[in-house]
């Protein structure tokens, strides 16, 4: 088994721990911030779309599916450079 | 030994397997559609879908039957991401997602979009926050977790209680809707079919616990997707030319736009955060975000959609599996907007309008069951407005083929789809209450030392008497499906949340801290959902009951976060335990004393 370092634990965590809060802001501003304006975005066009119907009908679903699989190979890569993935 | 060999090899064939039913099911579709053709009467459509599809939802559960725990409990932790995602998408849409979200987008405009957006988002809370972490940790549920974590059966009961009231406020729900259908389907009074139903629940999951639930709900996603594209990709086409609802409706919302002006709605459907006048307004901006705040949170607290994630082969396989999950999920949602958008136009320019004694037969089917429809005179110009068509949300989807004048077989097909989909999320919580209360209760409160025969025979009773209860309130038509399945989801965010999150990302939360949090968090919330449900208790600025949870799942965090500090921290071995958690690779670190599988 490869025990890590108290050091490198912390760094293992500290870059899980960034990765998360990339995430979660990106969250935030798909799921409330975009949302929040669509009043004004409805005024613009988009494929005969209100642009803030839109995007709470398709362009922020469209943004959780990548971002699920965004975080997963994000995340096999910080543990691949870590040497915690599993076998 | 020979029970592993065969389950390998059916793992292994997983596709070929899922291929060929997809397939026989569609050529079922087909040969109905023949058969109608030649004269084939609609009840016996109707009874051929729903008879049909709950004989191989049991016969799957038969054949997945199992008396080995961890097999009974987590599908002996062997479902591939990919497979995994599909079950979770069945578990996850329910009657709510399949028959009334569309319904409640017919019905609100944008407001409806609140409920895509929450029922989607939470996923990434999952998959970031909580989903690989409980996979590690690897045991059976979710209370276990917080058994574990807060050491001790305090934080264990107190789990199991919010887990026991979402979990069974949201299996009201859906017997309520495989009622419904059952009741429409097979012309039998809404009593009845209630337990009808019922039977169809029992038999997938009462044999092979979780193992026959997961291969159950893959075979129910297959059959509630394509039962829910099939109608609106049909109208896209007829309508537009262009197979692709999702790119077509856009025109349609143009249509609905200029059809509203001539009837003189003063709502428009596209408009965002409008008053019944059309005027903008703050109260429906604010139970907007609410509304998808608090559907995202539960969605990263059900038990039964985290449960999903223990049986992954590994923590990297529960990620992806998260992908694979929105990703069935988004199918669904992507197209649930076009859906409604394709009933509006339809109602719009064949229902309103015309004689009211010339109206189609299934004015008249629809009429009878419940008081889901009603059309009324009122100005005794037998001509039906607008104000005289009261349609109810939870029967747009499944009246749309025939409001669109489809052939009657797509409407058996999406009355199938629409029990797959409530089927598929009442066994899946049914199982997550009776595993709380047979591992949780049963075996780590009450007998420590039952044996494994015991112990699943206890879960098994546990299972029917759960069902029945259940379906005995259904029947007592507490309220609409779509409000009892957000406030499931607004108990388990104020109760469940702050607790399973602080405890992975805050090695700080104390026992005490985590206690204080779930009974503050939970109790507001409950607290405000009775007060504004049943005494008549004032809104808290203007937000609806649905949710909730606003109010309980900061304060949770808060309390948490306070009386954590105010408490010893956490011993050494509790946050080498968390560290260990943390990491994919590596045996757990168990706390002294701690019994475990």
């Amino acid at each position: 088994m490869a025990a890590l370092t108290p050091a490198q634990r912390d760094a293992y965590w500290n870059k899980t721990s960034r990765l998360m809060w990339i995430i979660m802001t990106l969250w935030v501003i798909f799921s409330f911030v975009i949302p929040a304006f669509a009043v004004q975005l409805n005024q613009i066009k988009f494929f005969g779309f209100p642009l803030g119907f839109y995007m709470a009908a398709q362009g922020s679903l469209i943004f959780y599916v990548v971002v699920c699989f965004w975080n997963a190979s994000a995340q096999n890569k910080i543990d691949q450079e870590f040497g915690v993935a599993e076998d | 030994m020979a029970n592993q060999t065969t389950n390998k090899g059916f793992v292994d064939n997983l596709g070929k397997i899922y291929g060929v039913y997809a397939g026989g099911f569609i050529g079922f579709v087909i040969i109905l559609a023949i058969l109608e053709q030649m004269g084939l009467p609609n009840k016996v459509i109707g009874y051929c879908f729903v008879f049909l599809t709950i004989g191989v939802y049991a016969y799957i559960g038969v054949i997945s039957r199992t008396s080995e725990i961890s097999e009974y409990y987590v599908a002996g932790r062997v479902v591939p991401p990919f497979f995994n995602g599909m079950a979770t998408g069945a578990d996850w849409m329910s009657a709510a997602s399949f028959i009334s979200m569309a319904g409640g987008l017919y019905l609100g405009g944008f407001g409806g979009l609140g409920y895509v957006l929450g029922w989607t988002g939470g996923y990434v809370l999952v998959g970031v926050l909580l989903a690989p972490y409980l996979r590690k940790f690897g045991q059976f549920t979710v209370p276990d977790f917080l058994g574990v974590r807060y050491e001790g059966n305090t934080a264990r009961i107190c789990g199991v209680v919010v887990l026991f009231s979402a979990s069974f406020t949201y299996i009201v729900a859906q017997t309520f809707g495989i009622g419904i259908i059952t009741s429409r389907f097979l012309g039998i009074p809404f009593e009845v079919a209630i337990f009808v139903g019922l039977l169809g629940i029992l038999v997938c999951s009462m044999l092979g616990g979780m193992r026959a639930v997961t291969w159950t709900q893959v075979a129910q996603y297959i059959i509630l997707i394509i039962a829910y594209l099939i109608p609106v990709v049909w109208l896209s086409t007829k309508l537009f030319g262009n197979p692709i609802p999702e790119l077509a409706y856009g025109q349609v919302l143009e249509q609905i736009a200029v059809l509203e002006q001539k009837l003189g709605i003063l709502k428009p459907h596209a408009a965002a955060y409008v008053d019944a006048k059309g005027q903008f307004s703050w109260v429906e901006f604010n139970n907007f975000w609410a509304l998808t705040l608090t559907l995202m949170i539960g969605t990263a607290s059900l038990p039964h959609i985290l449960m999903r994630y223990f049986t992954t082969p590994n923590v990297k396989d529960a990620r992806t599996s998260v992908g694979w999950s929105i990703f069935f999920i988004f199918l669904l949602y992507f197209t649930a907007p076009a859906y409604a958008a394709f009933a509006k136009l339809e109602v719009y320019t064949n229902v309103i309008g015309q004689n009211i004694n010339a109206l189609p037969a299934w004015v008249q089917n629809w009429s009878q069951v419940g008081g889901l429809l009603t059309i009324k005179d009122g100005n005794g110009d037998g001509i039906l407005q607008l104000s005289e068509f009261i349609i109810n949300q939870d029967i747009i989807v499944l009246s749309m083929p025939e409001i669109a004048g489809l052939p009657y077989v797509i409407s058996g097909l999406v009355a199938a789809g629409g029990l797959a989909a409530a089927l598929s999320t009442a066994d899946g919580l049914l199982l997550a209450i009776a595993n709380a209360l047979s591992h949780d209760v049963y075996y780590k409160l009450i007998d420590p030392k039952a044996s494994t025969m015991r112990r699943l025979v206890v879960a098994r009773v546990l299972l029917v008497v759960v069902a029945i209860i259940g379906a005995a309130v259904a029947g007592t038509r507490p309220a609409g499906i779509i409000q009892m399945v957000a406030w499931a989801f607004s108990l388990a965010a104020a109760g469940l949340f702050a607790p399973l999150v602080l405890g992975i990302w805050w090695k700080r939360t104390t026992a005490a801290g985590a206690i204080a949090g779930m009974i503050v968090g939970f109790g507001v919330c409950l607290y405000y959902l009775i007060g504004t449900r049943y005494f008549d208790m004032e809104l808290w600025f203007g937000i609806r009951n649905i949710s909730s949870a606003l109010f309980g799942l900061p304060l949770a965090f808060l309390v948490t976060w306070v009386v954590s500090l105010m408490t010893e921290a956490p011993s050494k071995d509790m946050q080498e335990f968390v560290d260990s958690i943390r990491v994919p690779k590596g045996e757990l670190h168990w706390v002294a004393g701690q019994a475990h599988e």
